[in-house]
């Protein structure tokens, strides 16, 4: 006996009218499905596109060559080989422009988020120098700190603190009137209302900030790298691709982007465990 | 408009117990907003007496959170006096409850401590770990048992609004002030949470001051209503409640209520229409 059969039973007589709701296979897809599927179309354009033999190889390798360099790459990493030391200059560049950029951008954020003084005197300042395009400052940052690790870690700090500034400033104004009333009638000092409300708050915009600004450090010292002769993983880069290499370019990029990826997924995790509370802390929404 | 009709002597009289003691004093409190040119408050006068509930109800815009506020210590008024226990409110303090439409429980902090946040604020975590167990008594009360350590997501509007009463109490004010606090629940649950805030405010010979829209809600906890008409502000009828006490949600369908309803609400309708 179905359940249907067993429904209409129980109704005495009256038809069943349970209905299915009409989904389309479309949606209904699971995600890692969708995400195979995407990569296959993906990659049998880019090998359709490079057997029609259009594009130079020059230009466009194969992916066949792309990962034939990926391994390459992995193998030299992985066995110690000449290209970890720039590895290493690289994630040394980021991680420290990461720690100094978040510290930065969260005590101006805080400044200017807090204080009157800092909103009304200090974020205009902050506005105007955010709407610089602040890979021109690359060369003043070689002049003054040399070709080192320095002026790379200057630049990829510079272009990550504004969005952490941001996102700090924006999680203190986050907090409603009711909240501010309630600690009020607490008789709490201002302190404790930024300690105990408005921070705690704000944190969902802060670790916003901190997404776009982790982001943001890789751009940077990949670039400082580029423009200031340095000797991180954008120089091997820079000379794969002055020996028309195009495959290890790709290759190193897919490597850089892993990077940036791991470090985004630190910051999620990170506010997954410091902001539980906050429904809408996943990759795909900030 | 004609408002003869309205007689507001300054000398209000007192409501039902004329022995009680004086909680809440206030004296020809004004309130002006200079920038916007509105005068929020005109000459209100009003005494709590210890262990009454008292209702303002008016429209929206009428300046009764203003005077709510006014009263918490949380603005000051442009001309007047406004005494508790026989000292001026010159700012927030700890003998004052107050609640609003919106729980404001803190997300990342669970129910218990939500409670305790008050004590926190005042006396540091050490006397709030300790005002745990007054706190695990409210919550008793409130019949939130078994929620103590459950993030305020998981609680219902309803269960969010008792965690706050519990919060307000938690620092053992003598005088609550409420500023529409079940207005965002559902209608059951709104009658219900009334006839609880009843029995926690006999319970506590609490002073209650209730800011409200709703006539019934006003009519059925209140031993008098202040009827306020907008711009400015003023209280234009005081509605003496003589239901007994305790009340009960039946007594919503007596014709004494209802008169007292229809009372209030022709006091609005001229205000509106002033």
């Amino acid at each position: 006996m179905t359940l249907m059969d067993q429904g209409n039973a129980a109704s005495g007589g009256f038809p069943s009218t349970v209905w299915v709701e009409n989904v389309s296979w479309f949606d209904r897809v699971p995600r890692w499905v969708a995400m195979l599927a995407i990569f296959v179309i993906f990659i049998v354009i880019w090998q359709l596109t490079h057997l029609t033999g259009l594009v130079s190889p020059i230009l466009l390798p194969s992916p066949g060559d792309t990962a034939n360099q990926l391994y390459f790459v992995g193998h030299n990493l992985f066995t110690g080989g000449y290209m970890l030391t720039p590895l290493w200059i690289t994630l040394k560049t980021v991680g420290y422009a990461f720690l100094l950029a978040t510290a930065i951008g969260f005590s101006l954020g805080v400044l200017v988020g807090e204080t009157a003084f800092g909103e009304r005197a200090v974020m205009p300042y902050l506005v105007a120098i955010d709407t610089m395009p602040k890979v021109a400052f690359a060369p003043l940052f070689i002049a003054w700190l040399g070709f080192g690790i320095e002026s790379k870690v200057a630049l990829a700090t510079f272009i990550a603190t504004f969005p952490i500034i941001v996102g700090t400033a924006a999680g203190l104004h986050a907090a409603d009137d009711n909240a501010r009333m309630l600690f009020k009638t607490m008789g709490a000092t201002r302190f404790q209302t930024l300690m105990k409300m408005k921070l705690p708050t704000g944190m969902p915009h802060f670790f916003t900030g901190l997404k776009i600004g982790s982001v943001g450090v890789m751009a940077g010292a990949i670039t400082g790298e580029f423009l200031g002769g340095g000797r991180g993983f954008g120089d091997l880069i820079r000379v794969a691709s002055t020996n028309l290499d195009t495959a290890r370019v790709f290759a190193l990029i897919i490597y850089l982007s892993v990077i940036g990826l791991a470090i985004f997924m630190a910051v999620v995790w990170t506010q997954r465990r410091f902001v539980f509370w906050h429904k809408s802390s996943t990759v795909t929404d900030s | 408009m004609e408002h003869a009709s309205v007689s507001v002597s300054p000398q209000q009289k007192e409501p039902a117990a004329q022995d009680a003691r004086p909680v809440y004093v206030l004296r020809g409190v004004n309130k002006f907003y200079a920038k916007r040119g509105i005068h929020a408050l005109d000459d209100v006068n009003l005494t709590l007496v210890e262990g009454s509930f008292s209702s303002v109800i008016g429209a929206s815009g009428c300046g009764k959170s203003t005077l709510l506020k006014i009263m918490a210590g949380l603005t000051p008024p442009s001309a007047g006096s406004v005494m508790l226990e026989g000292k001026p409110v010159m700012g927030p303090r700890e003998d004052i409850g107050m609640m609003f439409q919106q729980a404001t429980l803190f997300p990342w902090r669970t129910v218990l401590e939500n409670i305790v946040l008050p004590i926190e604020i005042r006396d540091g975590k050490a006397a709030a770990r300790q005002a745990h167990d007054r706190a695990r008594d409210l919550l008793a009360m409130a019949g939130l048992t078994g929620f103590e350590h459950v993030f305020p997501n998981e609680l219902s509007g309803g269960m969010a609004q008792r965690a706050a009463i519990c919060r307000m109490l938690v620092s053992q004010p003598s005088v609550l002030l409420l500023d529409e606090p079940f207005s965002a629940l559902d209608e059951l649950t709104r009658d219900f949470m009334n006839m609880e805030l009843q029995r926690i405010c006999r319970e506590r010979n609490a002073t209650t001051f209730l800011v409200t829209h709703s006539i019934q809600e006003a009519v059925i906890l209140s031993d008098v209503v202040y009827v306020m008409s907008p711009r400015p502000g003023r209280f234009v009828e005081e509605v003496v409640i003589d239901l007994p006490r305790p009340r009960t949600l039946e007594m919503m369908t007596t014709p004494q209520f209802g008169a007292l309803v229809d009372r209030i609400r022709s006091q609005l309708d001229e205000g509106a229409l002033a």
